[in-house]
């Protein structure tokens, strides 16, 4: 054959294969993707610092260890209430002209999904602690401390975010957060999956062993001793009120032995995790976002939570049952 | 006796371990329960399968006596053939030199037979009562008890029988040779015709060669210096000495230089590359080795990635092309200058690149595509320059065909620059268009850039090595355009169950089991090329490395596509896993692919070998280490998807992965000092003075003053 022995033909032969396959997988859906998306109505577009603070997420290489999707897949329903769509990604554009748009789904999950941190973790104190060093806040973290974003001063400006370090002493230099950081919390707190707008079908999770589990087993008494209050807490509070229930000194008060936790009537607590508080700014304490709230947690969860809080690290208190939180939950609203 | 003490050791400890395993999942009652139930299930198979080995083994016995007892005399001719070829010289005299004395034949052994078979057919029930055995054994520790109590002298007494029979099988056996033999005397006695036949064999058999039939007693002389690689051992060695390279070719200068300096760079940028990544790896274990934002995890993963990408392996095919492009053309290159431009431009590349990438610049994510534009134009720049001097070489070939090295090489250059391009270019990139285009460059750039110069360049120094010619060039060609049609699809697996189009998914999925196509293809082609020569690999340093990243090719491609489809992408997506399969591709298939076409090529051009031991030093270290990296991180890869999947903490698979990502670090470890080893053989390849150039320089000093006068 003539085209095994012509250089031209040959090779234009593989090049021509080869574009037509390009533009069918990636050109075409990539442009068709492009002009079909628009963004979710209500979206904000990111505010000037909070464009700074992506552009150091960008810089850092953060995108590494943490993802921005929610698969359709239910062991993703940790990381947002419905499945990313390509909408939501639809108002992200390149970043300047020097560097491609960053949509910043990412490949790989050493840390946590972030494509809802803004709700999931709102608390603007923790965010700085975990950027001075993660471990201070999270022991188990491999996450590299960002020390650089932050100054030593050894007298702080009114006007100066000062972290409360753990286990620093009086005479220490101050530790206070940078611009940079700064812009790098407001990044991530704005980090917030969209609700989609009414009408619109809402994705559904995939390979939902737990649909299938409760179509099994009738009583839903059944499912509400399987859950695991341990697991729970470790997945919604502890890297605040830390596993051991003792909070950070100064940043994150205590569980154990605390007048809310130890309240015979869950009220105040439910109450407290359903809709944040910050009554203890006074002494140095930083707000506490609307965990339940946030992270869509069910009665069943909040109640497994709060027993497991009660029956903790020493504290003993009254149990509370699924019917109760619902109450108090249903009055809240 | 001693079989069956093996045996017993085995199940004790498998018994052991399992109780090991019960004990440190102390938690999980369930899994211990589960555990031996399996070593239950195993014991028992074992056993049923023993008492089917014993079955067979009866049967084939019963086999043997049938024939024995068969009346063997019927074709009087046929029988005197046989026996005259069975005797040996000696057989052969005892006969000739026989007095023939006639002996009564016994009648025949139908009786015992049939008794035996009778026997073998008693144990025909024992099989089919183990037959529904199996699905009973599980449920309840009694049956268990109760069918080994029945399984077990069922089993000795098949053992028996079985031994009764070859017992007299054997006495069959001697009386029929008696009787052979008897008869073999009398013939040769009343039949002059057969006697004359015995002695013309035994004069045949007697025959000898005088063992200088083929020469002389004259000491042989290499008249014409083709001699080489004479290994004279007179002692014990601990490590066997390899083939030495060929002499080194009569190649141009100004070629032989310019390929160095390609291999030289792409060794500096391994060294480099890998030292990033040993920390990186280290920094898992030890998260606050440093807190210098230059140095923090972030921005060194990259620079790992790019610099052993674009900075090793690319240089180092390069360098690789620039010898086989031309040869194999039966050409020399276009243009050196050329080749030179090439070089610096993909080095200020990978240069700019990384210190870019350290100062916290990059283009926004993507993986293998953390370079800024004008960082990456100068890679594509240099790549252009090269893919130019190729065509050009190729344009200028004296062969009329093209060979299938060609093919490939000059095929990966043309698409890794689409590549760049498509990545590259604003116009389709906004929102997920970014994403749809990521998944299509970070596999093209694996599989079109990498993979299929590598696979040109093997097609060249495989055959080469082997001094053997390609097993198919169809499976080749065949290879190349599957290679083609299937590689370029499945770039979006790398986002199943992301917000791309789902059927954009599913064309992935289908391309990557397409991959099995090229795979199969490939793999055969090499395999059945190294086919009847397995035994040089013993013989060569180059070879185990051309074996370990073909069979890398075959496992790591097929796990490729095992990973792709979604019920196991559910797992291992996200997890450490993806991270051990990469390390399979790229190290495993590339890395050793280009060390074997180094230590093949470099000797021949610069005529110095390395130390053999440094390479096998090299090879094992390497080899080893990867190992230890990657399978620790797909078990532990596992086990973090199957702990995400259960709805665990997150933390808690972080917490898991410690041990798993400690091995990886002492994997890499040793990897990274492999890469030093490679850094001196190197060395010792080209810069390093050997004993010949000192030689050559001292014997040229003397120039023409010592003209030795001919005494004759």
């Amino acid at each position: 054959m003539d085209l095994y022995s012509n250089h031209k033909k040959l090779y234009m032969a593989a090049l021509g294969f080869f574009l037509v396959l390009t533009l069918f997988v990636a050109i075409m859906p990539a442009l068709s993707n492009q002009q079909m998306t628009a963004v979710l109505p209500g979206s904000r577009p990111l505010n000037n610092l909070e464009k700074e603070g992506k552009n150091i997420f960008i810089a850092e290489g953060c995108v590494a260890c943490h993802t921005q999707q929610v698969r359709n897949l239910d062991m993703d329903k940790n990381w947002g209430s419905r499945p990313s769509i390509a909408a939501d990604y639809a108002g992200i554009t390149r970043t300047d002209i020097w560097r491609n748009t960053a949509t910043l789904m990412g490949s790989e999950r050493t840390g946590p999904d972030l494509t809802n941190v803004g709700n999931r973790q709102s608390s603007e104190d923790w965010h700085l602690l975990h950027l001075y060093n993660p471990r201070l806040v999270v022991s188990a973290s491999v996450m590299p401390s960002y020390e650089w974003l932050f100054e030593l001063k050894e007298y702080a400006y009114p006007e100066d975010k000062v972290l409360s370090i753990p286990g620093a002493g009086k005479e220490d230099r101050k530790v206070v957060a940078s611009r940079q950081a700064m812009a790098l919390v407001a990044y991530l707190q704005s980090l917030k999956q969209q609700k989609l707008p009414d009408g619109r079908a809402v994705p559904v999770f995939l390979y939902n062993e737990d649909a299938v589990k409760t179509s099994a087993a009738t009583s839903s008494a059944k499912r509400e001793t399987g859950l695991d209050g341990e697991a729970l807490y470790a997945s919604n509070c502890s890297s605040c009120h830390q596993p051991n229930g003792l909070g950070i000194p100064g940043a994150f008060p205590s569980l154990k032995g605390s007048n809310i936790v130890l309240d015979p009537d869950p009220l105040v607590q439910v109450t407290v995790i359903m809709k944040g508080y910050d009554g203890r700014a006074g002494e140095g304490y930083g707000a506490m976002p609307a965990v339940g709230t946030n992270n869509n947690l069910k009665p069943e969860e909040i109640a497994a939570i709060i027993n497991h809080e009660r029956s903790s690290w020493g504290n003993q208190s009254k149990q509370v049952t699924v019917e109760e939180v619902k109450m108090i939950i249903s009055s809240l609203k | 006796m001693k079989i069956n003490k093996l045996f017993i050791t085995a199940l004790t400890g498998m018994i052991s371990t399992s109780a090991a395993f019960a004990v440190t999942d102390g938690n999980s009652g369930n899994s211990g329960h589960e555990i031996s139930k399996v070593v239950s299930g195993l014991a028992m198979g074992s056993g049923i399968f023993i008492m089917l080995l014993l079955l067979l083994w009866l049967y084939r016995l019963s086999v043997k006596l049938r024939v024995e007892a068969k009346d063997r005399k019927s074709d009087q001719k046929r029988w005197r053939q046989q026996q005259l070829s069975a005797l040996n010289r000696k057989d052969l005299s005892h006969v000739l030199t026989h007095k023939a004395a006639l002996r009564k034949r016994t009648g025949n052994n139908a009786g015992i037979v049939m008794a035996i078979i009778f026997m073998s057919l008693l144990t025909a029930p024992v099989k089919a009562e183990t037959e529904p055995v199996p699905e009973l054994l599980v449920k309840s520790p009694g049956m268990i008890i109760t069918v080994t109590l029945i399984l077990l002298p069922l089993m000795i007494a098949v053992w028996y029988t079985g031994i009764k029979i070859s017992r007299l099988i054997r006495r069959i056996q001697f009386r029929r040779i008696e009787n052979e033999t008897a008869d073999l005397l009398t013939t040769a006695d009343a039949d002059p015709e057969f006697y004359q036949q015995l002695l013309e064999r035994k004069a045949s058999l007697d025959f000898k060669l005088s063992d200088e039939e083929l020469g002389s007693t004259v000491f042989p002389a290499d008249q014409k210096g083709l001699l080489h690689n004479i290994a004279e051992v007179d002692s014990p060695r601990f490590l066997a000495a390899k083939r030495k390279a060929s002499v080194p070719h009569d190649l141009d200068k100004a070629l032989v230089k310019v390929v160095l300096w390609y291999l030289v760079s792409a060794t500096a940028w391994l060294v480099l590359g890998t030292s990033v990544g040993e920390y990186l790896g280290i920094k898992f274990v030890a998260p606050d080795a440093d807190h210098v934002s230059w140095l923090s995890f972030g921005r060194l993963r990259p620079v790992h990635t790019n610099m052993v990408f674009w900075g090793w392996s690319s240089l180092a095919m390069l360098g690789l092309g620039y010898y086989v492009v031309p040869r194999v053309s039966n050409t020399v290159v276009f243009s050196i200058r050329l080749a030179y431009w090439s070089l610096i431009l993909v080095n200020s590349a990978v240069l700019g690149g990384s210190l870019t990438l350290m100062a916290g610049i990059n283009n926004g994510g993507g993986e293998y595509r953390e370079y800024i534009w004008p960082v990456m134009a100068l890679f594509g720049g240099g790549i252009f320059v090269t893919l130019y001097n190729y065509y050009r070489t190729i344009g200028k070939r004296t062969t009329t065909e093209i060979y299938i090295s060609n093919w490939y090489i000059v095929a990966a250059m043309m698409f890794v620059i689409v590549i760049v391009l498509v990545g590259y270019i604003p116009q389709w990139q906004n929102g997920l268009g970014e994403t749809i285009v990521q998944g299509y460059y970070m596999h093209q750039a694996v599989g079109m850039w990498f993979m299929l110069f590598n696979l040109g360049l093997i097609y060249y120094f495989l055959p080469q090595q082997l001094n053997t010619p390609i097993y198919s060039y169809s499976l080749g060609i065949l290879a190349f355009w599957a290679q083609i049609l299937f590689y370029t699809l499945i770039g979006t697996h790398h986002f199943l169950f992301s917000s791309i189009p789902w059927w954009l998914q599913t064309v992935a999925i289908v391309g990557s089991v397409g991959m099995l196509i090229p795979v199969f293809a490939g793999t055969t082609n090499f395999l059945m090329t190294m086919k009847g020569n397995f035994h040089k690999i013993s013989r060569s340093y180059t070879l185990p490395f051309y074996l370990v990243g073909i069979i890398f090719y075959f496992t790591g491609s097929m796990q490729g596509t095992a990973e792709a489809f979604r019920e196991t992408n559910l797992v291992w997506h996200f997890t450490d896993f993806t991270t051990a399969h990469s390390h399979i591709t790229m190290y495993g298939i590339i890395a050793f692919m280009l060390w074997a076409f180094i230590y093949t090529l470099v000797p021949r051009l610069t005529g110095k070998e390395p130390g053999q031991h440094w390479v096998g030093a090299h090879f094992w270290l390497a080899l080893v280490g990867l190992l230890f990296y990657t399978v620790p991180l797909m078990i532990g890869g596992t086990l973090k998807g199957m702990a995400w999947q259960s709805g665990k903490p997150f933390i808690d698979s972080v917490v898991l992965m410690a041990p798993y990502w400690l091995w990886r670090a002492i994997g890499g470890s040793l990897m990274w000092l492999s890469h030093l080893v490679f850094c001196w053989n190197m060395y010792t390849m080209t810069l390093r003075r050997s004993e010949d150039e000192i030689r050559k320089e001292v014997m040229d000093a003397l120039g023409d003053h010592h003209i030795i006068s001919n005494p004759v």
